[in-house]
């Protein structure tokens, strides 16, 4: 994706090129805040422990990807990853951005500097996706170590889980600068249980019937999971390219409205 | 060559859905000097400074800002200015100091420098010994210091201060007239709103009252006092209700009645207040003084400054 050229044709004067100093002050604010940051990094191993430790001793042994026989443990983990990266992504780009657009005034402020909205729309998701690259690293990490991985591909799933998350981000800040007040969140809340239960995230799509999987596959998460669970498990599609241009879209159509939508709210 | 104005604004206008903010107005603001305005509440002062501060898009007039255009040129226009708007916008998550030095970063600027920077500000708000403390439990007024001194981070060649003394007790008002005018004597430009008089006439060399979004006069405050006001103004209190104008109409050029007085505008007061006594106006208290600021704004907004 050329990054470079989208920037390029924003109109001027929306985009200074330096996000880099909206994210100096997330990592200012999160290493005082770094309890926050260790209970998100623990977040994905509880899961994992609950749902693939423990229902792998009922379950046993299933199908993966390519026909392959996994532990339930080392099917279900892939999935976990791409779920917190949805999860980390979406809370640090509404509740979070909500509150500093809102309350806190923020962005009000860096907006009377040289930064346009787009520098903070884009420091902003840069630093969702630094942490969850970080919570990423640990996680791939932990499950390869205790083998359940079964390929060297599960390498790729970092960055590609990072693309995940940077779509989640750009979209959930969009979804974001729509927001009137803090019962908007309900719906926040409505869209990513649901999501997170229902995306072949914990079983196969072929469970649901025919029509049901045409709705799953509208599902952002699905195309995550299932690029997580193909690069771990070492089997690659040309599925996966269809999969990945599902979030680069996500990503720029996002960040597009996002840097907008912020320019309209702030610069009123 | 010719010295451009930094601000000249043609027609300048702001609409909010129907609503005229800022209606049509003219200014022109030169190097180096102290530009205030005046006006009452709603009157558009805020709205012009934001739109001057290239946060709030005209919608309609020119408007060039150190000889560019907000519309286009918005980043290369802030890098150059400092502002403190009239709500501190403090960022509550860094410390005092890491405000001043993230604001810097937000300009480009090294790292070194903010923080020799930040220290030195630090000083100017005297809020050294508060450096690292968090901002939200600090006063309202080390609050205002704090955004004043924010706005200096990038040594700005033009300061626009939306009500900059607004909550600050009298000495920090008077240092920070101290510190503004020596910036003006460093060649900064400085555009002031305030509601209050004696800020206006201490700091700026040309003002413009505004009211319902228009300029309703425009010069130095001597200027003003001279065109809209008489030399003396005798000041009759009443109890309030009781204050009745007639008796007095005929002793000066004009006559205000506010709530608890009668204003008689003369070239003399005494003799004013002696022709009262003769027709046996009996005020609670009286007073003869000279016209200020505040008899100008009364006179073209027909309104007290601070209400
Ligand atoms: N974002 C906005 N949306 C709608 N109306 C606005 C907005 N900002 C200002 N106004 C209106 O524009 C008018 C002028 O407001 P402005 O803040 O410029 O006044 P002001 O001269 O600064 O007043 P004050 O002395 O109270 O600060 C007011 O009637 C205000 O309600
Ligand atoms: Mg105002």
């Amino acid at each position: 994706m050329s990054v470079g050229l989208v920037w390029r044709v924003l109109p001027p004067g929306l985009y200074a090129r330096r996000a880099r100093a909206v994210i100096e002050r997330s990592y200012l604010v999160n290493r005082r805040a770094w309890m926050t940051v260790l209970s998100g990094f623990f977040e994905s191993f509880f899961y994992l422990f609950a749902m693939g430790i423990g229902f792998s001793r009922l379950i046993g042994d299933v199908v993966g990807p390519g026909g392959q026989t996994m532990s339930y443990a080392a099917y279900v983990a892939p999935a976990l990853l791409a779920a917190s990266a949805m999860n980390g992504a979406v809370y640090d780009s509404t509740f979070n951005i909500f509150f500093k657009l809102k309350y806190a005034k923020v962005y009000d402020g860096m907006l009377a500097t040289p930064l346009g909205p787009f520098d903070v729309a884009i420091g902003e998701v840069s630093w969702a996706l630094i942490r969850g690259a970080i919570y990423a690293t640990g996680f791939l990490t932990v499950i390869s170590v205790v083998g359940l991985t079964s390929s060297p591909w599960t390498i790729l799933a970092l960055p590609v889980v990072l693309l995940v998350a940077l779509a989640f981000a750009a979209v959930g800040m969009a979804c974001t600068t729509f927001m009137r007040s803090w019962q908007d969140f309900d719906l926040v809340q409505l869209a990513l249980l649901p999501m997170f239960l229902f995306s072949a995230t914990f079983y196969p799509l072929s469970v649901y019937p025919e029509g049901l999987q045409w709705i799953v596959r509208l599902s952002p998460l699905y195309h995550a999971v299932e690029l997580m669970r193909g690069l771990t498990a070492g089997v690659l599609e040309w599925a996966m390219l269809g999969h990945l241009a599902y979030f680069v879209v996500m990503a720029v159509v996002g960040l597009l409205v996002a840097g907008r939508r912020l320019g309209k709210l702030l610069l009123s | 060559m010719s010295v451009d104005p930094l601000v000249l604004a043609e027609g300048l206008t702001k609409r909010f859905g129907d609503f005229e903010a800022v209606a049509g107005i003219d200014i022109e603001v030169r190097k180096g000097e102290a530009f205030g305005f005046l006006g009452p509440n709603g009157a558009g002062k805020s709205s012009t400074m934001r739109m001057v501060a290239c946060v709030s898009p005209r919608s309609g007039g020119e408007l060039r800002v150190l000889g560019m255009d907000p519309t286009v040129e918005g980043p290369k226009i802030r890098a150059r200015l400092g502002v403190v708007p009239q709500q501190d916008n403090l960022d509550n998550e860094l410390t005092v100091r890491q405000n001043l030095q993230v604001y810097g970063r937000y300009f480009g600027l090294s790292r070194k420098h903010v923080r020799d920077k930040a220290a030195e500000l630090l000083e100017f708000a005297q809020l050294a010994d508060r450096a690292d403390d968090e901002v939200e439990p600090l006063s309202g007024g080390m609050k205002r210091r704090l955004t004043i001194a924010r706005s200096l981070v990038n040594d700005p060649e033009l300061l626009l201060l939306d009500e900059p003394t607004t909550g600050l007790d009298p000495q920090a008002r008077h240092l920070l007239w101290d510190r503004l005018f020596r910036l003006k004597q460093q060649g900064v430009t400085l555009i002031v709103t305030t509601h209050y008089m004696d800020e206006a006439e201490q700091l700026c060399d040309r003002l413009v009252v505004m009211d319902k979004g228009r300029i309703a006069a425009e010069g130095s405050p001597s200027q003003l006092i001279d065109r809209y006001s008489t030399k003396e103004v005798l000041e009759l209190r009443f109890p309030p209700g009781e204050q009745d104008p007639e008796p007095v109409r005929d002793l000066g050029e004009r006559v205000e009645v506010l709530p608890d007085r009668v204003l008689v505008y003369t070239t003399d007061g005494e003799a004013a207040l002696a022709a009262a006594h003769t027709r046996g106006v009996t005020p609670v208290s009286s007073l003869v003084r000279r016209s200020t600021l505040e008899d100008v704004f009364l006179r073209l907004t027909g309104r007290t400054l601070v209400d």
